[in-house]
């Protein structure tokens, strides 16, 4: 059954295919971005309660949202990483995890400036931002983890484990907002009933979490091809790749 | 799946399950602790399932709506009060400062302070707390709701008061 997935476990195959992939991610990730971030901060309506501080939402949420798929994506690759020993997928691991970082850090800096004019304080130690902090810290504990060893396969097993333990924290941010009282507000979106949001603002809003998921599948295969050359360094392809680039 | 990736599988799906296990009874356990506020309900009556009630002089979160008709402000300075409630029960909460811009009648919010009398709080902060839903001025208007206003201050509000 994963008979035809065998052969991308050799680095040189999945390299081509993150180089055959990248331009099609970026392009459409361009495309849905150029176009949610244009509706929804300039055309989509004004929120009745909010006014216009509402608009923040189109960065906030997707950044928020997509930090814990982010998560679950390196998780992913990690639980193959360890059970099955490849290489290659703790290279994704470890080329997953800044992105994911940089998103948790753009959601906590964007829901603070909101929460100014909206709730009153920058920060507040209630459970949605809580968890969110520990996840931040979690991302940074598995990139030092990845870089604090010279022997990858090392590397790769230590951060694996913080990568699935941390992986508890997931749910709990999810649900945090309906298991305790908390000032942040519940979910919109994934609501089981119809979202409650206009479909003039919600519409963008979508586009723009596709825009930003396709934008962190390119950033990922820009960062696995890195990671990929950096740990074959010494392979005769990737010094042939280097010969036929310096031709 | 050959025995020794079965072996691995088995031992990391124990580690997560068992520190799942681990961290989801320390949450239970806290879960009085991790709640952001009291409710109305729960100042007068304590926690529904462990009966904690605060005491006087305690600090603590009280949130709740705001009462319509509630809202008290004092001409000369920035001193408020108003009621807060739940489904079963009121409390009053009485402020000096400046209210979030979300504040209004019939709005949630998040009140921080201290416990004066069984009914009543003395807050040194007061949060906004909104939901989830986001509508449009003209849709909002067409299903009944008013379009929000900021609380405004005069100048003579605000050169009354004590704190700023």
């Amino acid at each position: 059954m994963w008979k035809w997935l065998h052969p991308y476990a050799k680095p040189e195959r999945s390299y081509q295919l993150a180089t055959t992939l990248l331009p099609w991610f970026a392009i459409s990730s361009i495309f849905c971005l150029s176009i949610g971030v244009v509706w929804g901060l300039a055309f989509a309506p004004v929120d009745y309660q909010q006014g216009e501080s509402y608009r923040i939402i189109f960065i906030h949420v997707p950044a928020a949202t997509l930090s814990l798929s982010t998560y679950m994506a390196m998780a992913t690759a990690a639980l193959v990483g360890m059970v099955w020993q490849l290489k290659l997928a703790d290279a994704a691991a470890a080329a997953i995890a800044p992105i994911g970082a940089v998103l948790t850090a753009v959601a906590l800096v964007t829901g603070a400036a909101w929460g100014k004019p909206m709730w009153g304080t920058w920060w507040i130690w209630d459970a949605r931002l809580t968890t969110q902090l520990i996840l931040l810290f979690i991302y940074l504990g598995i990139i030092a983890l990845h870089s604090s060893f010279e022997d990858k396969v090392l590397a790769g097993r230590a951060a694996g484990i913080l990568t699935l333990v941390g992986v508890i924290n997931i749910p709990i941010i999810k649900y945090s907002v309906e298991w305790w009282n908390t000032l942040h507000q519940g979910a919109t979106i994934s609501k089981l009933d119809k979202p409650s949001m206009d479909s003039a603002m919600l519409i963008p809003l979508l586009i723009n979490i596709l825009g930003f998921a396709l934008m962190i599948g390119a950033l990922t295969l820009i960062r696995f091809r890195n990671e990929v050359i950096a740990r074959n360094a010494m392979r005769p392809w990737v010094k042939e790749l280097v010969a036929l680039e310096n031709k | 799946m050959n025995p020794r990736r079965k072996k691995r599988l088995a031992v990391i799906s124990t580690i997560v399950f068992g520190v799942a296990a681990v961290v989801g009874l320390v949450l239970y356990a806290l879960s009085q602790n991790i709640d952001l506020f009291y409710t109305p309900h729960e100042i007068i009556q304590g926690k529904d399932d462990s009966g904690i009630k605060p005491q006087i002089g305690q600090r603590i979160r009280v949130g709740g709506m705001v009462k319509k008709g509630s809202v008290k402000r004092n001409g000369d300075n920035l001193k408020v009060s108003f009621i807060i409630y739940d489904n079963h029960d009121e409390i009053t909460v009485e402020y000096e400062g400046l209210l979030p811009d979300l504040f209004r009648e019939g709005q949630g919010i998040v009140a921080n302070g201290a416990l004066i009398s069984p009914r009543r709080v003395k807050a040194s902060e007061v949060l906004a707390k909104h939901d989830e839903n986001y509508t449009s001025p003209e849709i909002a208007e067409a299903m009944g709701k008013q379009r929000h206003k900021k609380p405004e201050y005069s100048q003579q509000q605000l050169d009354g008061s004590t704190e700023k």
